[in-house]
């Protein structure tokens, strides 16, 4: 009964070569304190797992060919079903396991928790987050300025989102930053992230928000301090006016359609949107 | 228990789950009260909806401003008694007598339909201010809740009118006694459902 | 006069759509038209579509799921054939309009009209013959559960013709769901089908409820009663606490859609995340629904084929009945993402966690019920081996998902729905088809063809690893779920590998087909003759296969677990069990086409309130009152079987000695 353990070995090596092209991407390549504290409890939690599943398996494996009908070397025990000592340790084994991983759980859902602030070297900089059908908008609310469909930030400095949504839900995810959280309607959400060098990386929704959802992405580009000083400054001066007919105009259904920026943006715009104060919160989407 | 019945067990010292499969009427019975329970749990996710939804007034009228204390205690006293007089009708059934059992469940059956009347009216005078379950949120719990058990109520009522046919028509053999069991359980946990209905909604709105 | 219905709502500009309905209803035309034919309309009616025989109503289940199954593997394929194709900047064959009904269909559709039919129909013909017992509890609505069950079956096909389907996921979160965005008649299709199915299953899991806990042999306490059961008695449980909240929570959205109401809308108070929790809470005791049957079949496949007894029953069955009650404390750990905060998330992470402990004793049960066994690889085994290796692993993404930090990442990205699968293929699929191959000669008389169910299953095992794993690592790189198309073309060759997967499953089902048309033409060869083609252990192996519709000609008295086993043994010592018995009359339920006639108009209730046609509506009601009224009145509801013809057939089908 080899050929079954030859094809899990087979199985077991495909799988690490694929996890290791997966490493240059998405979660595993994470650039900024969240996703990499993540990235620790992945491959931490994944570890003390596999050292029962593969024991597990291989034990699966062993027994079924050793005890099979045709071994005569093999003993029947056809009586044997029960042992104290055996018991104890399968309820054992799994509880330690958990009451490992749970004490993981428990630190890291308070450590990671997305409204939780990051150890600040620099004062952070605060972003709004409006999620519309089917782009994104983020409002920069001290520099008066937005951004439709691409976020601009300064390399290693804390963001603190504020995020709401003015349709349906969706969920704000940038995979090579960390956490996501979602987007909702009437409701705030907050989030904790910080880019540590400049790069360029995807972001997307990750909650389902209709036909346009495929398209709804948008790069977070993370710049350092005088870059990002400049980008600010070509905006206010470049970027156009983002009040509340905008606002309105943004809100009918539309697929996601290029870069737009917004030099003036109106005051406590997010809030407004937030208490609803706009146009009709739910507008009909055509066929 | 019966006294015939209690002799058996002490008798037979073989326990009630090792007996074989059990009687019908027990088996139908314990399916019924299965199945209430489950309809509990419907309201159970009814009310859950209540609770988190009755701030939810969207400017509109609040639970203080439409609740009356006493037209409540009216449809609760007519629910209560309800159950009383569906009990004498149990009884009525149980031995038989054709008379008591019309007399005592038509009595059921007008204390129903008055606190469904009742009820109705107050639905009805709701919608005419504006505050019917499309005004907000709260209002929508409250119209489902509400209308919901009295949906029960009404269905009891239809389901006691087959049942005095099936007296007319069938007497009162074993299965028609079933059935009246069965209504008898349904009869009174809607009973009890009102009294969770009408702490959380009636007089929850003046705490 | 017809509501919102109107020509335009069959797509006849959508050639996909139409040959795909062409062809089923060529097909469901040539059915029909064989069996006018060939005269088959009075046996199929007296015998199975009025039945209220639970190993008939078993079969029509299973018969049914796997039907559907052909139907929400199409949609499978449609999907890994779009993504495929739909990297960079093409955007594959399928518009978001189409690709976003598909997989709410293929969700919806999977869940509860393959799998819940596969266990429902599994747990109804085994339980009566398992537990020593005639028949269910209430015959007549075991037929009810079933063609309401058939009634959503058809509702949810229907759409694909007529209208169109949810394009909200299997789910259907709000404001998505509500009539501002879904404005169709897709989401009204999906609430009322399933509102009718559910009701069905929730009148069936009040039904064998009834029978696990009144209805049983002689002597068969909870502690004689089979493992199968036990896992069955937790399932059922959890059907008639859960499916109500499903009911009610379903009721509030038709509500909104249709009322004007605002539970869930974004205006007037509305509250989108409630609808979450409720389904959630739900939906997460749904999967122990499905799981927890399986895990009984596996209980006794491997102790059967292993040829000792369970080992360590007493905490398999703790374990069951811990799993079951924790089910209902975990139900957030869908949703880590909405921001309950840390206590909250922890506390649901730890709950979840320690589900996991039970479900892991199980692995080491069944473990160390092959230890010492003298097993044989028969399909149920490979079925059952093939789930001990793959379950595990979808219990440890599970687990890892569990901690709300990871999940922030993985949370509705690839990853998620390789590990759902993983348990859902793994767990469930791998433990139906165990079932199936395992109790279809006790149904049919005949086992199935070896060969053939063994290529199935390799098909099945080596598909799902090519076509789930390079999903986990899709969802590593930041695929997300519900993707119509993507940019990254690197991820490309690993969607082409998942391809490959789904088409040796389809080759997988399809030899399932050949399996049975084989073993229909070879079933004199694989007759079984003596009703215990595999040495077991349980009282159903103890009656002819198939066994009469009355099940045992007497009651077995039961004094043990194994029941049958421990007869078995006793056989060895010679004791002169020929005894001549007289044989009693026993009272069988007599057909009864309420079932079928109810579910008609149920189906004539949900198709007019989709389209919002009235007076269709109030006529399926009035006619569902009038089939009930006239149900109520029925008076003649058994037929008796005189003595002599019980041990006429005795004689026949025999040598069974006594059981008493």
């Amino acid at each position: 009964m080899h050929a079954p353990e030859l094809c899990l070995r087979g199985i077991a090596i495909s799988s690490a070569a694929m996890l290791m092209a997966s490493c240059q991407e998405g979660v595993l390549d994470p650039h900024g304190p969240v996703g990499k504290a993540e990235r620790v409890i992945l491959y931490d939690s994944t570890a003390i797992m596999l050292a029962v599943i593969i024991p597990v398996i291989v034990l699966t494996l062993l027994f079924a060919w050793w005890f099979r009908a045709r071994n005569t070397q093999a003993r029947y025990r056809p009586d044997w079903e029960y042992s104290g000592r055996i018991e104890m340790i399968i309820w054992s084994i799994p509880a330690l396991v958990i009451l490992f991983l749970g004490g993981i759980a428990w630190t890291g859902s308070h450590d990671l928790d997305p409204p939780a602030p990051l150890a600040e070297s620099t004062a952070p900089l605060d972003i709004e987050v409006v999620s519309l059908d089917w782009r994104w908008l983020f409002i920069y609310p001290h520099e008066r300025i937005a951004s439709l469909n691409r976020l601009v930030v300064p390399a290693g400095v804390p963001l603190r989102f504020r995020l709401t949504s003015t349709t349906v839900m969706n969920s704000f995810f940038v995979p090579q930053l960390g956490s996501q959280i979602y987007a909702m309607p009437n409701m705030v959400t907050r989030l904790n992230l910080q880019a540590d060098q400049p790069g360029t990386f995807e972001g997307l929704s990750a909650q389902f928000s209709g036909d346009g959802f495929s398209d709804m992405r948008f790069d977070l580009v993370s710049t350092n301090a005088d870059a990002f000083k400049d980008w600010v400054n070509t905006t206010k001066t470049k970027g156009g006016a983002l009040d509340v007919g905008t606002i309105e105009e943004l809100m009918k259904p539309a697929k996601a359609d290029g870069v737009q920026t917004y030099g003036e943006v109106s005051e406590s715009l997010f809030d407004r949107i937030l208490s609803g104060h706009l146009a009709a919160v739910s507008p009909q989407r055509g066929q | 228990m019966s006294a015939a019945e209690q002799a058996l067990v002490t008798a037979d010292a073989v326990p009630l789950s090792l007996r074989g499969p059990a009687p019908k009427r027990v088996v139908a019975g314990y399916g019924f009260w299965l199945f209430l329970l489950s309809d509990i749990v419907i309201f159970a996710a009814l009310f859950a909806a209540y609770a988190v939804l009755s701030g939810e007034n969207a400017g509109g009228p609040t639970a203080a401003e439409l609740f009356d204390k006493k037209h409540v205690l009216v449809e609760t006293a007519c629910l209560l008694a309800s159950s009383v007089t569906c009990g004498f009708g149990s009884l009525a059934v149980q031995s038989g007598d054709r008379t008591s059992t019309y007399f005592w469940m038509a009595v059921t059956f007008i204390l129903g339909a008055t606190f469904l009347s009742l009820e109705v009216g107050e639905f009805s005078h709701m919608l005419s201010i504006g505050a019917g379950p499309s005004r907000s949120a709260f209002l929508s719990a409250f119209f489902t809740l509400v209308g919901t058990h009295g949906l029960h109520v009404t269905l009891g009522l239809c389901w006691l009118i087959v049942m005095l046919l099936q007296v007319a028509t069938l007497g009162f053999p074993p299965m028609v006694r079933r059935r009246f069991f069965s209504f008898g359980l349904f009869w009174h946990a809607l009973d009890i459902v009102w009294i969770g209905v009408f702490t959380i909604v009636y007089l929850g709105a003046h705490l | 006069m017809f509501g919102r219905l109107t020509w335009a709502a069959i797509p006849f500009d959508q050639p996909v759509v139409m040959i795909a309905a062409g062809t089923v209803g060529f097909v469901i035309f040539c059915v029909l038209a064989l069996v006018t034919v060939k005269g088959w309309w009075p046996y199929l009616w007296r015998e199975w579509i009025t039945s209220v025989d639970h190993k008939r109503i078993g079969v029509m289940y299973i018969f049914l799921a796997l039907l559907m199954l052909v139907r929400g593997f199409s949609d499978a394929m449609l999907m890994r054939s779009q993504l495929a194709m739909a990297a960079g900047h093409a955007h594959g064959y399928l518009p978001p309009e189409h690709y976003d009904q598909i997989f709410s269909a293929h969700g919806t559709i999977m869940i509860f009209f393959v799998a819940m039919p596969f266990v429902v129909g599994l747990m109804n013909f085994v339980l009566p013959l398992q537990l020593g017992v005639r028949d269910v509890a209430f015959p007549v609505l075991n037929s009810v559960s079933f063609w309401l069950t058939a009634a959503g079956v058809l509702l949810v096909n229907v759409s694909l013709v007529v209208g169109e389907f949810a394009r909200t996921g299997w789910l259907a979160y709000p404001p998505l769901s509500e009539i501002a965005y879904s404005p169709g008649v897709g989401v009204d299709y999906y609430l009322w089908s399933l509102q009718i199915s559910g009701l069905g299953t929730l009148l069936s899991g009040i039904n064998l409820l009834t029978t696990i806990l009144k209805l049983r042999a002689p002597g068969m306490g909870y502690r004689q009663m089979p493992i199968f059961c036990w896992t069955a008695l937790a399932s059922n449980l959890l059907i008639v606490a859960s499916f109500p909240i499903l009911t009610a929570t379903f009721a509030m959205l038709l509500l909104d859609r249709y009322g004007g109401f605002h539970f869930f809308t974004n205006d007037l108070g509305g509250n989108p995340m409630m609808y979450v929790n409720l389904i959630w809470c739900w939906g997460h005791p749904e999967v122990y629904i499905l799981i927890l049957p399986a895990f009984g079949v596996f209980s006794e496949v491997v102790a059967t084929f292993s040829g000792k007894p369970l080992f360590g029953r007493r905490s398999m069955i703790m374990a069951t009945m811990v799993i079951c009650v924790l089910s209902f404390l975990v139900w957030l750990h869908h949703f880590f993402t909405m921001g309950a905060g840390a206590d909250v998330n922890a506390f649901f992470g730890v709950m979840t966690m320690i589900i996991a402990v039970p479900t892991g004793v199980k692995i080491f049960n069944w473990l160390f019920t092959l230890y010492g066994g003298r097993i044989r690889f028969t399909v149920p085994v490979l079925w059952t081996i093939g789930f001990m290796v793959t379950f595990v692993i979808g219990g440890m993404t599970g687990v890892l998902m569990a901690i709300p930090p990871a999940d922030f990442v993985l949370h509705n990205s690839l990853f998620l729905i390789a590990h759902f699968h993983n348990v859902a293929i793994g767990g469930v699929v791998f433990g139906v088809m165990a079932g199936i191959s395992y109790w279809f000669p006790k149904a049919f008389g005949y086992t199935l063809n070896e060969r053939l169910g063994k290529a199935v299953f390799w098909c099945w095992f080596f598909g799902f690893y090519l076509a789930f794993m390079p999903l986990y690592v899709l969802g590593l790189m930041g695929a997300t779920r519900r993707m119509q198309h993507y940019s990254n073309t690197h991820w490309q060759p690993l969607m082409l590998v998942a391809l490959a997967g789904a088409i040796l499953i389809l080759l997988g089902i399809a030899l399932t087909g050949v399996q049975l048309a084989v073993s229909i033409r070879q079933r004199e060869r694989n007759r079984d003759v003596t009703g215990d083609p595999w040495n077991g252990r349980t009282l159903e192996w103890s009656t002819p296969s198939p066994p009469p519709a009355w099940n045992f000609s007497f009651l077995p008295q039961v004094d043990r677990a194994d029941a049958f086993w421990a007869i078995k043994q006793q056989r060895g010592t010679a004791q002169d069990r020929n005894v001549k018995r007289s044989y009693q009359t026993i009272q069988v339920p007599r057909n009864n086409p309420t079932g079928f006639f109810l579910a008609f108009f149920a189906v004539l209730l949900g198709f007019s309130l989709i389209w919002r046609i009235w007076w269709g509506a109030g006529l399926g009601l009035l006619g569902a009152i009038a089939i009930c009224l006239i149900q109520a009145w029925r008076t003649d509801g058994e037929v008796e079987v005189p003595g002599e013809k019980i041990a006429a057939f005795e004689r026949l089908h025999g040598p069974k000695e006594s059981l008493a």
